[in-house]
């Protein structure tokens, strides 16, 4: 795994960010929805609490400024793509800069369950132009490691159906209107984002890991993966706190 | 990779552009009211009005949680709501939209704010080019006077306190909207934006539009554009009022 010694923007700056105070680690889980992404995450969070590191995790739509607004705009029927690309996008900016940079200035490790990565994914595959999108979140902090969690969509399938019993509206990708019938729906848009998710393995330097094994061999990799970082321990690191305004 | 989306569509978009106290608001009134009379199918959508979007903006603003990047991202998602769910789909069917702001706005305000200039102008890129751009020129100090006389007090955002330029309001409002003057009076030409004098009265400033109006897409209006049947008129509005 490359090292990025400190963290660098994919291709615009935050004002106010200066890269060099960044001391912690970025690490990135991505992968298509139900694949098993939030056990690793917590399996992840308490191993290196253990560990003696000082923590963060964070990941889509948990925002303080957007996060509530994008949960009722996926409860109507008329969130359009570019419309959601843009809420995404605006609910991440709004952690980055006031959890994930203040976490990294400190010398957490910070684990975010899905990145800019999800958002471009979902935004292509509902035909939108892939260099707009790359452009829009070109502000995105450049992970230490992006371990991208990847099965076929048959496991997918198997997952939701054992699991939550029941396809979601917008997993399934219904605002496609592929058609009514939600599991050819799931089908059909899972593997369209598992397809925009592959083309990315290369520029962004995503490390594969097969998720169709059982959970406890997944984390065993990702351990693997995560110690290859040669993650620095900081017991005096503080918990960040939202920015305090006058 | 061109700036906007061009317009094939039968409809046209006509948006007003310029700094608070510009006057472009009662001017595209005025605007509307005529082409409605002359019974066109016109709809209006204002900046900053999106319902879906509307309870995080309002959080944002009185919690003073924006950056100059969320400010700027969080107005673009207004934006596209209102174009994927209401401009765009009008202008194809043949109405006359007219926006009070555009992206320009953006362009301008973001850029003033710290954000940059490359980055905020491919954010807009999926909306689509205007068949006519007014901007309402006016020195500063007149804009202020129309402001600061008659009103309610400078919001927080507006003003540019979130940029820490000045600790009184109207201070900082004048700073900030100086810059945003600039930004506007830099990208003039290169949007090819009809300038009016903002400083004449309401009435020649009404006749310059309407000229140019009638000069530009004149031709395009007799035919194409939806016509309101007899007796009745076509009254489109933003489906609510804006977030101030």
């Amino acid at each position: 795994m490359r090292k990025l010694e400190p963290l660098q923007f994919y291709s615009e700056t935050l004002p106010g960010v200066d890269v060099s105070e960044l001391q912690g680690k970025l690490i990135v889980i991505e992968g298509p929805d139900a694949v098993g992404r939030s056990t690793q995450v917590t399996l992840l969070h308490q191993w290196l609490e253990q560990e003696g590191h000082a923590v963060l995790d964070t990941g889509m739509a948990r925002s303080a400024l957007a996060g509530k607004g994008i949960q009722m705009a996926k409860e109507g029927n008329t969130l359009g793509p570019i419309t959601m690309t843009l809420f995404y996008t605006t609910d991440f900016a709004d952690r980055l800069e006031n959890e994930i940079v203040p976490a990294l200035r400190a010398g957490f490790v910070v684990l975010i369950d899905r990145y800019i990565f999800s958002i471009m994914a979902r935004a292509t595959a509902r035909g939108e132009n892939r260099r707009w999108i790359e452009q829009v979140a070109g502000f995105a902090l450049k992970p230490h490691a992006v371990l991208y969690l990847r099965a076929e969509v048959e496991q997918l399938v198997s997952r939701v159906v054992l699991g939550r019993g029941a396809f979601d509206y917008w997993e399934s990708g219904m605002d496609l209107r592929f058609g009514p019938d939600m599991y050819e729906s799931f089908v059909r848009y899972q593997k369209k984002l598992i397809q925009a998710l592959d083309t990315m393995v290369e520029p962004y330097e995503f490390t594969v890991i097969d998720a169709s094994q059982p959970v406890p061999k997944i984390f065993r990799e990702l351990q693997r993966q995560v110690s290859r970082l040669r993650l620095r321990r900081m017991p005096t690191a503080r918990p960040p706190s939202r920015k305090a305004r006058s | 990779m061109s700036l906007f989306v061009p317009n094939r569509y039968r409809g046209k978009l006509i948006v007003v552009e310029g700094i608070d106290g510009s006057g472009k608001s009662t001017q595209l009134s005025l605007l509307s009211h005529w082409l409605r009379s002359q019974g066109f199918a016109v709809a209006f959508s204002e900046w900053n009005s999106s319902p879906l979007v509307r309870e995080t903006t309002r959080r944002g603003k009185k919690k003073e949680m924006f950056t100059p990047t969320t400010f700027s991202l969080i107005h673009c998602t207004d934006f596209a709501d209102r174009m994927e769910s209401y401009i765009l789909p009008l202008v194809k069917a043949g109405a006359i939209v007219c926006a009070d702001r555009y992206s320009y706005t953006a362009f301008a305000r973001d850029v003033a704010r710290g954000v940059s200039r490359r980055w905020v102008r491919n954010l807009y890129r999926f909306a689509i080019h205007p068949n006519l751009a007014f901007y309402f020129r006016v020195p500063l100090d007149v804009a202020l006077g129309r402001i600061l006389g008659g009103r309610d007090a400078i919001k927080y955002y507006e003003a540019g306190m979130d940029l820490g330029l000045a600790r009184d309001v109207e201070e900082s409002f004048r700073i900030f909207q100086g810059r945003i003057l600039d930004e506007y009076e830099a990208m003039a030409e290169e949007m090819g934006f009809h300038v009016i004098d903002a400083t004449q009265s309401i009435e020649e400033q009404q006749r310059h539009m309407r000229d140019i109006v009638m000069s530009e897409i004149g031709g395009d209006l007799k035919n194409g554009i939806l016509h309101a049947p007899e007796g009745g008129e076509f009254h489109a509005q933003a489906r609510t009022a804006p977030v101030l």
